[in-house]
C-alpha cells in the first residue's frame, strides 16, 4: 500500500484490490470499454503518467481514439479502484519526470484482465474468421 | 488555464484532491498541441472536458455508495425495513391527507375565473344560511351594482318516462343567466337563454345522463322527453365536467317566476350565485348587500325581520365541519410526519453510533469526510427513496377510499385522486425526509473520525447527543399523544352521536321513492289510490310487518318546514311556530317504531269528507298546552283548522347532530286537492323481519303494476340513512384511530431503540454499579426513568397541543369538551403505557449486565 492518503483517499481500494483477485471477478469486468484496454496497453511496457498514456494511445493508434484529460483520469479512477492498476510511488529517472507526476503500472490482476480481454476479441475472430468473413469485402 | 481549474470544483473534492492537479496539467499539454489556435479553443476544450465527466464521476460516485449501501443494509435487514415503513406511512398518510384537502379546499372549480364568483344566502339570527326567497332575489338584483350577473336555481326531482325504464332525475332549474355566468358553454345545442322563458319547456341534458339514457346520440337535439308526464324538448347537452349545483345533477330546466311566486317572502326555496363585477372585491360587494338587505328590512318590517345578506365565495362555500374534517386529517398526517421523522433521525442516530467503528475503520484507510457524509446520505437517501415510493403507492391507492370526506355539495365530478403537484411535494419531503434524517448522524460520525473509535469500549455520546436523544424522545410522545387525544375526542364525539335517540327504530326498515309527478298526480283521491293499491299489496308480502308512505323519511328531509297557528292564520314562519310538516298514511308511526304516546294513528277513514284531524309529536303538544292533554285541542295550518287525535313521540327529522322542530303529521288523504304538493307522501317505508334487500324485486313489481310509468328511486334502509348522519365522521375516526394507533407503534420502538442504545453504552457504567452492589430493580427503575420523565414532558406537549386542535375543530365534537377528561386519562395511560414497555427490555437488559464481562470490555 502506498503512503496514506494519496493511493486510497478517493478510492478505498485497499480491501477493493483483496476481493477483486480471482478469475469470476476477471470475467465480470469484460468486455473492457475500449479505452480501459488501452491505457492496460500503454501500461503494458512501461509505467507512465497521464498524459504519456494519452499520447501513446495517440500514436498507436494513428489518431483514431483522442482521450480528453477528464476521460483519462475517470478510467484511470476506476481502473485504480478495480485494481488494474497502481499508482507507482518510486519513479524512474525518465528525462520528462516531473515533480507533479504520477506514474501508473499494471497490476498483476490487471494484466490477467488484458489477457482475458484478448482471448475474448481472438475468440471472436476466429468466430468470424470460421464463417468466411474477412475485414476487406471480398 | 484558471478556467480548467475554477471548472474543477464541479468534480467531488475527493476526486479533486486526488486527481485536479494531473487533470490540469494533462489538459494543458493537450491544450499546448493545438499551438496558436490553443487559447482560443481552450475555453470550449475546458467546457467539454469538464462538464461531461464530473457528472459521471458524480454517478460513480452514486453507483458505489448504493452498492455500499445496498451491502450494509443487506446486514441489518431490520433496521432497513423499518426505516422504509416508516418513512411510507409519513409520506403516504401526507400524500393522501393533502390530495383531499386540495381537491376539496383548494382546487379551482370547473368554471371561468371560479375566484370570482359567490353564493348569495338569507342570514337569519340561528339559522346561518338559508335560501332565498324570490321576492328577495329579485330586489336583490335590481338593486346590487357589485355583479357582473346574478342567477338563481333550485332543485327538483322529475320522473323520465319514455320507451326505457322510468327514471329518477336530478334536475336544477335554473334562471337563464346561470350558465353565462359560470361561464361554461353547452358541448352540444345551447343552453338554456333567456328566449326560453317564453314556455319553459326545454331541457339541458348533463353528459352523464346523455351517455346513460340516450348512448351519447347527436341528434338527440329537438327530441322531446317526458318529465312527470310533461313534455319538454332537449336543446343542449352540457360537456362532461359540469357538475353545477351538485355533482348529482342530471339535467337543467328553466326556473321561471310567476307573480304569485313573489308574494310570499318567507317562502325561501331558491339559491343564488352571482359573479363579482370588475374590481370588486368580496368584502365591497358583502357590503353592498348589507345595505339592501337593511333597506329591505326596513321596506318589509315583518318578513324580512333580521333578515341578512351573505355573500360568501363559492370556494369557501362548505360547511364548516365539512372543512374541519379535511384540515384535521392533514393535521394529523403532519404529526404522523413529525413523528416519522424523529423516529428515524433516532434510529440513524443509534445506527450511525453503532457503525462508528466501521466508519473509522474507513476514514483511517483514507476516506474523507466530505466521503462519509455523502456516503451516509445516499444511505438514507436510498431507504427515504423506497419509503416514498410505497407512500406514494400507498397514497394512490388510499385516496379514492376517502371519498366519503368530500362534501356532496362540491360541484366537481370524480372522486379524488392524488394529482401532480401533491405527488411531486411527495417527492420534495421524501428528499428533504432523507436528507434531514440522513445529515445529522452523517456529520456527527465524520466529526467523530478519530482512532479513539477504533478502540472497542466506545461510550455513549456526550451531553449533546443526550439532548439530541432527549428531544426525539419527547417529540415522538407529543405527537402521539396529540395525536391519541385528538381521535379519542373524535371517539367520543362518534359514540355521543351514535347514542343519541333518533326517536325511531331503523333497523330492518328499508325505504324507497316513489315521487309521483304533481302534473298527473294533483288530484288527492288519485294519489290515494297508487298509495292504497301499493300499501296492500306490500302488506302481503312474507316477512313485512307494517308498511306505509311518508312525506320523506326522517334525515332525508332535513326542511320541510310549515307555519301552524293556534288561532286564526299566521304567514310568517319563524322559531315559535315553525313545525315539520310530514303527510302519512296508516301504519306510519308503527313501521318507524315511533311510539304512540296518546290518542290513536292517522286511519284509513280520515278522508276530506271526516272531520279534519292531525297527529303531533309530544314537543308540539307540551309546547302550546304544556300541563294538558293537547287530545282534541285544535291549530291552523295551510289554512285549515284541525283537531288533533294523537300524539306521538319526536323524532330528530334534522339529524343526530341537532334537535329539529316539533313534528306534525297529517292524514295523506286529508290533503286538500293541489294544495302543499310538496309534502304529499314519497317514501314507502316497510318494516320487515327479513332481509330487506330480499324485498325490493317484489317492491318493483307492485308498483310496476301500480303505475307502469313511475320510478323507484332512492331505495336504502333506515339503518344506512342514519349511518350517512355520521358517516363522515366515522370515516375520519377511523383514519385517525388507525394513524394514532400506529404513532404509538412507531413511539414505542422510537422510545425502545433510544433507551436500548443508552443502556448498550453505559454497559460499563452499570457494569460498574452492580459491581458495587446496586439492586436490580433500582437499575430497571434508573433505566426506565429516564424514558418516563422525557414521555411526560412529551405528553404535557402533545396534550397542549391536541388541546388546541379541539378547541379548533370544535364544531366536530359534537359537544364534547376539548379538555374531555376521560379522554386525556386514557391517551396518558396508554402513551405511559407505550413508553414502559418500550423501556422494559432495555430495562431488563441492563439488569442482567454481567459486571465482570462489562469491566472485561474496557
Amino acid at each position: 500500500m502506498g503512503k496514506p492518503g494519496s493511493l486510497c483517499r478517493y478510492s478505498q481500494c485497499g480491501y477493493t484490490l483483496a476481493v477483486m483477485a480471482s478469475d469470476t471477478d476477471v470475467d465480470a469486468l469484460l468486455p473492457l470499454p475500449p479505452a480501459t484496454f488501452h491505457i492496460l496497453l500503454a501500461l503494458a511496457d512501461q509505467d507512465r503518467h497521464g498524459y504519456a498514456i494519452l499520447q501513446d494511445i495517440e500514436t498507436r493508434t494513428g489518431g483514431e481514439l483522442r482521450l480528453s484529460a477528464g476521460t483519462l483520469y475517470r478510467s484511470i479512477a476506476r481502473m485504480v479502484e478495480q485494481g488494474l492498476i497502481a499508482e507507482v510511488i518510486r519513479r524512474p529517472p525518465a528525462r520528462d519526470d516531473d515533480e507533479r507526476r504520477r506514474y501508473y503500472r499494471v497490476t498483476p490482476f490487471g494484466r490477467s484482465v488484458a489477457r482475458a480481454e484478448m482471448a475474448r476479441l481472438a475468440e471472436l475472430i476466429r468466430l468470424a474468421r470460421a464463417r468466411g468473413l474477412t475485414p476487406e469485402p471480398a | 488555464m484558471t478556467l480548467y481549474r475554477a471548472l474543477l470544483r464541479l468534480y467531488p473534492a475527493g476526486y479533486r484532491a486526488e486527481y485536479g492537479d494531473e487533470l490540469h496539467a494533462t489538459f494543458v499539454q493537450r491544450l499546448r498541441e493545438r499551438g496558436r489556435l490553443a487559447p482560443l479553443v481552450g475555453p470550449f476544450a475546458a467546457l467539454a472536458d469538464v462538464l461531461p465527466n464530473a457528472l459521471l464521476v458524480h454517478l460513480d460516485l452514486l453507483r458505489q455508495d448504493l452498492r455500499h449501501a445496498a451491502r450494509s443494509l443487506g446486514r441489518a435487514p431490520g433496521f432497513a425495513v423499518t426505516v422504509v415503513l416508516v418513512v411510507a406511512l409519513g409520506v403516504g398518510a401526507n400524500t393522501a391527507a393533502f390530495s383531499l384537502a386540495d381537491f376539496v379546499l383548494l382546487r379551482p372549480l370547473p368554471f371561468a375565473e371560479p375566484d370570482r364568483l359567490v353564493k348569495l344566502w338569507q342570514g337569519l339570527p340561528g339559522y346561518g344560511r338559508n335560501e332565498l326567497s324570490p321576492a328577495n332575489y329579485r330586489d336583490w338584483r335590481a338593486a346590487a351594482r357589485s355583479f357582473s350577473g346574478m342567477a338563481a336555481y333550485t332543485n327538483r326531482e322529475a320522473n323520465l318516462t319514455g320507451a326505457a325504464e322510468p327514471e329518477r332525475l336530478e334536475i336544477a332549474r335554473a334562471t337563464p343567466e346561470l350558465f353565462g355566468l359560470l361561464g361554461v358553454p353547452a358541448a352540444l345545442g345551447r343552453a338554456i337563454s333567456p328566449a326560453d322563458s317564453a314556455d319553459g319547456q326545454v331541457v339541458v341534458l348533463g353528459h352523464g345522463l346523455w351517455q346513460r339514457r340516450f348512448g351519447g346520440d347527436p341528434g338527440v337535439l329537438g327530441t322531446p322527453v317526458r318529465l312527470d308526464g310533461e313534455l319538454y324538448t332537449v336543446i343542449g347537452v352540457m360537456p362532461p365536467g359540469f357538475r353545477y349545483p351538485s355533482r348529482e345533477t342530471d339535467a337543467w330546466t328553466p326556473l321561471l317566476f310567476t307573480p304569485d311566486d313573489y308574494l310570499d317572502r318567507n317562502d325561501t326555496y331558491i339559491y343564488g350565485i352571482a359573479r363579482l363585477g370588475p374590481g370588486v372585491s368580496l368584502r365591497q360587494a358583502s357590503a353592498e348587500m348589507t345595505t339592501i338587505a337593511a333597506d329591505l328590512e326596513r321596506q318589509y318590517p315583518k318578513e324580512n325581520r333580521d333578515t341578512r345578506a351573505l355573500v360568501i365565495g363559492l370556494r369557501d362555500d362548505l360547511s364548516e365541519s365539512s372543512r374541519l374534517l379535511v384540515l384535521g386529517l392533514c393535521g394529523a398526517a403532519l404529526c404522523i410526519l413529525l413523528l416519522a421523522c424523529a423516529n428515524l433521525a433516532s434510529l440513524l442516530l443509534v445506527r450511525g453510533v453503532a457503525r462508528a467503528r466501521e466508519l473509522a475503520v474507513r476514514a483511517a484507510l483514507g476516506a474523507g469526510a466530505e466521503r462519509l457524509v455523502r456516503q451516509l446520505v445516499t444511505e438514507s437517501l436510498a431507504l427515504a427513496a423506497i419509503g416514498g415510493a410505497l407512500g406514494v403507492a400507498l397514497a394512490l391507492y388510499g385516496t379514492p377510499l376517502l371519498g366519503r370526506l368530500v362534501p356532496a355539495s362540491l360541484p366537481v365530478r370524480d372522486q379524488p385522486s392524488a394529482n401532480l403537484p401533491v405527488l411531486l411535494g411527495a417527492v420534495v419531503l421524501t428528499l428533504l425526509t432523507g436528507v434531514a434524517i440522513g445529515i445529522g448522524p452523517a456529520v456527527a460520525a465524520a466529526r467523530r473520525r478519530s482512532f479513539e473509535a477504533l478502540r472497542e469500549g466506545v461510550r455513549a455520546g456526550g451531553g449533546r447527543t443526550r439532548r439530541v436523544r432527549a428531544t426525539l424522545i419527547v417529540v415522538e410522545v407529543a405527537a402521539s399523544a396529540a395525536l391519541l387525544v385528538s381521535s379519542g375526542l373524535l371517539l367520543r364525539a362518534v359514540y355521543r352521536l351514535q347514542s343519541v335517540d333518533p326517536g325511531f327504530r331503523s333497523e330492518n326498515v328499508l325505504t324507497i321513492r316513489t315521487a309521483l309527478p304533481w302534473t298527473t298526480y294533483s288530484l288527492t283521491d288519485r294519489r290515494e289510490r297508487f298509495y292504497r293499491r301499493v300499501l296492500d299489496e306490500v302488506r302481503t308480502l312474507p316477512g313485512v310487518q307494517s308498511a306505509a308512505y311518508v312525506t320523506a323519511v326522517p334525515m332525508r328531509l332535513k326542511g320541510g318546514i310549515f307555519p301552524v297557528a293556534i288561532s286564526g292564520e299566521v304567514s310568517v314562519t319563524d322559531a315559535s311556530n315553525s313545525v315539520a310538516l310530514r303527510t302519512v298514511t296508516p301504519q306510519y308511526f308503527e313501521a318507524l317504531g315511533i311510539p304512540l304516546e296518546e290518542g290513536r294513528d292517522v286511519a284509513e277513514a280520515d278522508t276530506r269528507t271526516s272531520p279534519l284531524v292531525a297527529v303531533v309529536s309530544g314537543s308540539f303538544a307540551r309546547r302550546y298546552w304544556p300541563n294538558r292533554s293537547a287530545i282534541g285541542m285544535g291549530f291552523t295550518l295551510a289554512g285549515e283548522k284541525r283537531a288533533i287525535v294523537g300524539v306521538v313521540g319526536d323524532v330528530r327529522t334534522r339529524g343526530l347532530e341537532q334537535e329539529g322542530e316539533p313534528q306534525v303529521y297529517l292524514p295523506s288523504s286529508q290533503m286538500a286537492d293541489s294544495a302543499i304538493m310538496f309534502y304529499a307522501p314519497k317514501d314507502l317505508v316497510v318494516r320487515t323481519s327479513s332481509a330487506e334487500a330480499a324485498l325490493l324485486p317484489a317492491l318493483r313489481r307492485i308498483v310496476a303494476a301500480a303505475d307502469p310509468d313511475q320510478p323507484i328511486s332512492e331505495v336504502r334502509t333506515l339503518a344506512d340513512i342514519v349511518g350517512d348522519e355520521t358517516a363522515p365522521r366515522v370515516t375520519q375516526l377511523r383514519l385517525l384511530g388507525a394513524l394514532s394507533l400506529i404513532a404509538l407503534l412507531i413511539a414505542g420502538l422510537g422510545i425502545h431503540g433510544l433507551l436500548a442504545f443508552v443502556v448498550s453504552r453505559r454497559t460499563r457504567e452499570l457494569g460498574v454499579r452492580r459491581a458495587l452492589g446496586e439492586e436490580t430493580g433500582s437499575l430497571v427503575r434508573r433505566v426506565l426513568r429516564e424514558g418516563v420523565v422525557l414521555s411526560l414532558v412529551g405528553l404535557l406537549l402533545g396534550m397542549g397541543a391536541a388541546w388546541a386542535a379541539a378547541t379548533g375543530m370544535g364544531a366536530l365534537l359534537a359537544g364534547v369538551e376539548p379538555a374531555d377528561p376521560l379522554t386525556l386519562i386514557a391517551a396518558a395511560a396508554l402513551c405511559l403505557a407505550t413508553a414502559v414497555i418500550g423501556g422494559l427490555r432495555p430495562a431488563l437488559r441492563a439488569a442482567r449486565v454481567d459486571p465482570v464481562v462489562a469491566l472485561r470490555e474496557e
